[in-house]
């Protein structure tokens, strides 16, 4: 069994309240917090190695000390819980059954960095979450852990509870700045960065949910401690959402550098497939990572077991590898159709686009009505290459990595499964809906 | 100061110099085309991508290149950076991919656009387009509406540069429109049913890259490149004043802020923009209203001047051609 740093507690009834968090260790460690001074915390963070667990895996400790701290101005923490990519449901999970260590992770937090007041902002359309959240916090503010001479030692802190509206784009860090100033949930060019310009222009620090709980038992435990578990610079524990066609879908805590092999077919773990079928690909990190084959994700080209790690996801880059990303594990069987599910996977990037960069607000649309045409019959080889030649013009080339993360499905699906692309624009009489795409694009079929 | 080199022309810039500005100091072809960027506007740029160039040199102190592509309106200069516009094959790849991008949801309609002969994606898609487009499906289309008394919006051929709503924010006194939507959806529109009455909101017409808003005293009355732009200023307690009539005989047909080489506005006194009000664009179309300075010299973004799109060359192989095939077609 891995060892579980987040979860341990997570099954105990009534977890959620915070007489039986307490009862369970809860707020010891802020208690520990406030016997540090404030930048051994950060170095502890630093010495964990944790990287951040939103997706880019940029290392939390070295984001804290990038931090300005100049003098009379307000600095801020902001909890990432805007988690919408398709696949990824960690964070709503862990904050549905533990939201008293996310609040003492963010009272550690926002103590180490000098914060006064710090924010959650979390996705509107979880609602229920919200109303868990909430009534945690006014648990803490009424017990002190919270608000003003926080557990007697003089310093006052408040955190807020912020809805956003519902939109993916806010999950990127400037844009939910934005949105959380009341704007329009837009991404700001970068530079300047949040730890110089953020939340009211002031230095801000911007953490995903599990990044922010993982800071509790490092505080415990020690930098140290936390950085022995894992493997190379993949430290610590990551919650896995897995889900498609498992035996056994849901959160799973694992020690980084556990076999992607034994993470799937493992009775710890996933079980293996449903129904026994064969598998045909993974997608390891969230929809915005590259899809792997079963022989790639299974093994990295050079013959070597694949891990859940950071570098052996990525391991090849690109053409042989992945991203752990947010840790969103999406199974497909043999039966899956690769094209139809990068239609999904793109429909929502194209909905989802923000329109304030022209690759991107444009780009998206035609990758999905391209991909609409090939899986109803209606594509040609030309269509294929087509799409291969947009999905390039976008990556890399938008203000923020929307565009990347709409172009790196489709160009690792053609690169993986281009054969199936081929099979659908050379067999379209057996999947060919001519009134479906007809009345979609409002074409005459007669001149087509 | 710091040194910039972009396509092998070194240049020392002030502190703060963005890349694109650098580019304009070097003057010609090493400066990236803009549509959203916007000097005199804060904040604006970034967003249409044009500008993008490649940084094969970071500075002097970090001298790895950049990672991707950078929007040169936004990327502050280092000392000792290296960057690549003109010379970069695989940056003109992706300029022109986002060329592509941009004329998919903008309608070449240039022959009947007030502003074709001083349109901005006009030079850019004769630079950097293909002939032919690749996109096949249903474009987005709106109704033409007045925003105003004096002003028309063709949604359907805006590009979603933000230049107008910067200019709703930051130079007119009251703001009623904005984006709505978001993808390729978006659009701009006012705050529902409200009229756009403002004394500046007229600016909002020059800072348009292409033909989304027209002038309604001047909408189809001539092409622009039949017109004769004339230095002109008056008295006016609201503005700088100083406009370009564009006239023909002794008609005013339309009057304009004056901009500079870049398609922005100039500056009027003590280095502010000058933004011209709605009195003296709209309402001061008699040649009495004004003191004529003389012609205007307009050295860029227009075929006013210089009949740009004319190659002499390529017309005479263009021209020769056209009888080729003729005489094929004749035998």
């Amino acid at each position: 069994m891995g060892r579980k740093l987040l979860t341990q507690h997570i099954n105990v009834p009534g977890i959620r309240n915070l007489e039986t968090y307490r009862q369970h260790g809860g707020y010891d460690t802020l208690r520990k917090a406030f016997g540090m001074k404030q930048e051994d915390i950060v170095e502890e963070v630093k010495k964990s190695g944790l990287r951040g667990r939103g997706g880019a895996g940029f290392p939390t400790g070295l984001k804290w000390s990038f931090l300005a701290k100049p003098e009379g101005v307000a600095r801020y923490l902001v909890c990432n819980a805007d988690e919408s990519e398709p696949g990824t449901f960690k964070d709503r999970y862990m904050m549905e059954h533990l939201p008293h260590l996310l609040i003492e992770g963010m009272a550690i937090g926002s103590f180490a960095l000098g914060c006064r007041t710090s924010y959650i902002y979390i996705r509107g359309e979880l609602m229920y979450v919200y109303h868990i959240l909430q009534k945690a916090i006014d648990e803490a503010y009424a017990a002190g852990f919270l608000g003003k001479n926080v557990m007697g030692t003089g310093w006052d802190f408040d955190l807020f509870l912020q809805c956003g509206g519902g939109a993916y784009i806010c999950g990127e860090e400037t844009a939910l700045i934005e949105s959380l100033e009341g704007k329009r949930g837009n991404p700001r060019i970068k530079p300047p960065f949040p730890a110089i310009k953020g939340v009211w222009d002031c230095p801000t620090v911007v953490n995903n949910v599990e990044s922010i709980m993982a800071v509790v038992p490092i505080v415990r435990d020690g930098g140290d401690a936390y950085a022995q578990i894992g493997i190379g610079k993949s430290t610590g524990t990551k919650l896995i959402s897995a889900c498609g066609h498992l035996k056994k879908p849901g959160v799973y805590e694992i020690e980084l550098g556990v076999p992607v092999e034994e993470f799937i077919y493992s009775d710890e773990y996933c079980g293996g497939i449903r129904n026994d079928k064969k598998l045909k690909a993974v997608v390891a990190g969230g929809s915005s990572v590259p899809v792997l084959p079963a022989e790639l994700i299974l093994k990295t080209a050079n013959g070597e077991p694949r891990l859940m790690s950071y570098e052996s996801l990525a391991d090849g880059g690109f053409a042989t590898g992945t991203m752990l990303g947010s840790g969103g594990f999406i199974v497909m069987d043999e039966d899956t159709s690769i094209v139809k599910n990068l239609w999904t996977f793109t429909r929502f990037y194209h909905h989802e686009s923000c329109g304030q960069c022209s690759p991107c607000r444009e780009g998206t649309g035609w990758m999905e009505k391209l991909l609409h045409k090939i899986l109803d019959g209606h594509g040609t080889l030309a269509d294929v290459d087509l799409l291969w030649e947009i999905q390039s013009k976008i990556e890399g080339k938008t203000i923020c990595p929307l565009g990347d993360a709409a172009a790196w499905p489709v160009a690792s699906a053609i690169r993986h499964f281009r054969s199936e692309f081929e099979e659908y624009v050379r067999n379209p009489s057996a999947i060919r809906k001519d009134h479906h795409y007809y009345r979609v694009n409002n074409l005459n079929p007669e001149l087509v | 100061m710091p040194k910039v080199t972009i396509d092998g022309h070194t240049i020392e810039v002030p502190d703060g110099t963005t890349i694109l500005q650098a580019a304009r100091m070097i003057g010609g072809d090493v400066t990236p085309p803009a549509m959203c960027y916007y000097s005199k506007l804060k904040t604006s740029g970034g967003y249409c991508r044009t500008c993008i160039v490649k940084v094969t040199k970071g500075s002097e102190k970090d001298p790895r290149p950049m990672p991707k592509p950078v929007a040169s309106c936004r990327t502050t200069v280092m000392d000792g950076m290296e960057v690549q516009n003109k010379t970069a094959p695989d940056l003109i790849d992706a300029r022109n991919g986002v060329v592509e991008f941009l004329l998919i949801n903008h309608p070449l309609d240039c022959p009947i656009c007030d502003q074709a002969g001083e349109c901005h994606l006009q030079d850019l898609s004769y630079e950097n387009g293909l002939s032919k487009s690749r996109y096949e499906f249903k474009r987005r289309e709106f109704e033409k509406i007045d925003i105003g008394d004096k002003i028309k919006l063709h949604m359907t051929r805006c590009i979603l540069c933000y230049r107008r709503v910067k200019v709703a924010e930051q130079v007119c006194d009251t703001r009623v429109h904005g984006v709505m939507n978001r993808g390729d959806v978006a659009e701009i529109s006012t705050y529902i049913e409200k009229a756009i009455d403002n004394d500046f909101s007229g600016n909002m017409i020059d800072v348009c890259p292409v033909g989304a808003l027209t002038d309604r005293t001047f909408r189809f009355k001539s092409r622009v490149w039949f017109t004769k732009p004339m230095d002109a200023h008056r008295d006016c307690s609201k503005c700088c004043g100083k406009a370009v009539l564009y006239m023909s005989g002794n008609e005013v047909l339309r009057v304009s802020a004056r901009k500079d080489m870049w398609g922005e506005v100039e500056d009027a006194a003590e280095g502010k923009p000058g933004w011209i009000c709605n009195e003296c664009r709209f309402e001061k179309k008699e040649v009495k209203d004004w003191t004529i300075e003389g012609p205007r010299a307009i050295d860029r973004h227009s075929v006013i001047a210089q009949n740009k799109y004319l190659d002499k060359k390529n017309l005479k192989i263009d021209v020769s051609n056209q009888k080729q095939i003729q005489e094929k077609a004749h035998n």
